[in-house]
């Protein structure tokens, strides 16, 4: 089983907008991948679409580089929608 | 009328119970896990129509009964769905041929004139539709797969495809039913399990034997030596004791 693809699936929930990243599994091709990840994700009756995607083909960012590629957001609050009011005709939003 | 839907209620037990015989030795995780749902989905079905006879009957059966305290003799479920899993063409093989055939027998049923069986069948006919996809999937990628899968694919069609005459075959109880609406012919879901089955083995490879004879028994409850075997671990529990609950 070693050989097996490994694939990544993502779920909508039931009424959800986005697909979620869930977990993996092995399968030989994608309409296997795709059987697979309804019967081993989707048993609760967790959502009604299901996408897979071969792992191999995600490229990741790179733990190492995190300091620069994420610490620099950390002093632009002004980029947060929090220093607009908001008049109250129009309600919530 | 009981004793007809005791007969697909027995197939549906039995098939599942066989599938259930994989958890925990399937060859994938992935496996571990859709043998056990397809199991789950036949026990389901299973229940209803036990429930449901063991009413018509009238004899205060109720599922638990019919399930487990009836004797091999009893069991009045088709050859096919009592063979032994074998290795993981054979299982497959298996589900595909009975599947096929109870798609349209379920489609049909869900016209039925007996309210009941018209609701078991509709929940019934999507989960069978899975089961053909996954075991098609499975038998077209074993068939044309390696060397190895290949043989073995042939050698489960070799072992297997004499248990399929049976599946058309209605018994007088059957035709009862048939005649009164409640259950649909099962001769007339024979065009397309043919297609389903022509469809599948031909993307797979494989061709059907030339079968000089197909086995047949089981709705006389005349069954091989497996299913004796598999009654007894099945019933063993409710056996040894009687009205347990958990």
């Amino acid at each position: 089983m070693t050989e097996t693809p490994l694939w990544e699936v993502f779920i909508r929930p039931r009424n959800g907008l986005a697909h979620k990243h869930v977990g993996s599994l092995h399968a030989a091709d994608a309409a296997l991948a795709l059987q697979a990840a309804r019967d081993v994700y989707t048993r609760r009756g967790e959502g009604n679409s299901i996408w897979v995607v071969p792992s191999a083909a995600i490229t990741a960012s790179d733990p190492d580089h995190a300091d620069e590629m994420f610490d620099p957001t950390g002093d632009k609050v002004y980029r947060h929608p929090t220093f607009y009011e908001i008049p109250e005709d129009v309600g919530h939003m | 009328m009981h004793a007809a839907l005791l007969e697909i209620a027995d197939d549906c037990l039995v098939l599942g119970h066989r599938l259930s015989e994989w958890c925990g030795h399937a060859p994938m995780l992935e496996e571990d896990l859709a043998l056990p749902n397809m199991a789950l989905d036949l026990i389901g079905t299973a229940r209803g129509l036990y429930d449901h006879a063991g009413a018509l009957e009238g004899k205060g059966r109720g599922e638990n009964e019919l399930a487990y305290f009836r004797g091999e003799r009893d069991f009045v479920n088709c050859l096919l769905v009592e063979r032994p899993n074998g290795d993981f063409a054979q299982t497959m093989l298996r589900q595909l041929y009975f599947a096929a055939f109870m798609e349209p027998y379920w489609r049909a049923a869900t016209a039925s004139t007996d309210p009941v069986v018209a609701g078991i069948a509709g929940k019934a006919v999507k989960e069978v539709a899975y089961h053909i996809r996954h075991a098609g999937e499975w038998v077209i990628r074993l068939g044309d797969g390696t060397e190895e899968s290949a043989r073995r694919m042939r050698a489960a069609v070799a072992a297997l495809h004499r248990y399929t005459g049976e599946l058309f075959e209605s018994s007088p109880a059957a035709e009862a039913a048939e005649a009164a609406g409640v259950l649909p012919k099962r001769a007339e879901c024979r065009a397309e399990w043919d297609r389903v089955i022509g469809m599948v083995f031909a993307e797979a490879g494989l061709e059907p034997p030339a079968v000089a004879h197909m086995q047949t028994g089981g709705r006389q409850g005349i069954h091989g030596e497996a299913l004796g075997h598999m009654l007894a671990e099945m019933q063993s529990l409710a056996r040894a004791h009687p009205g347990a609950v958990w």
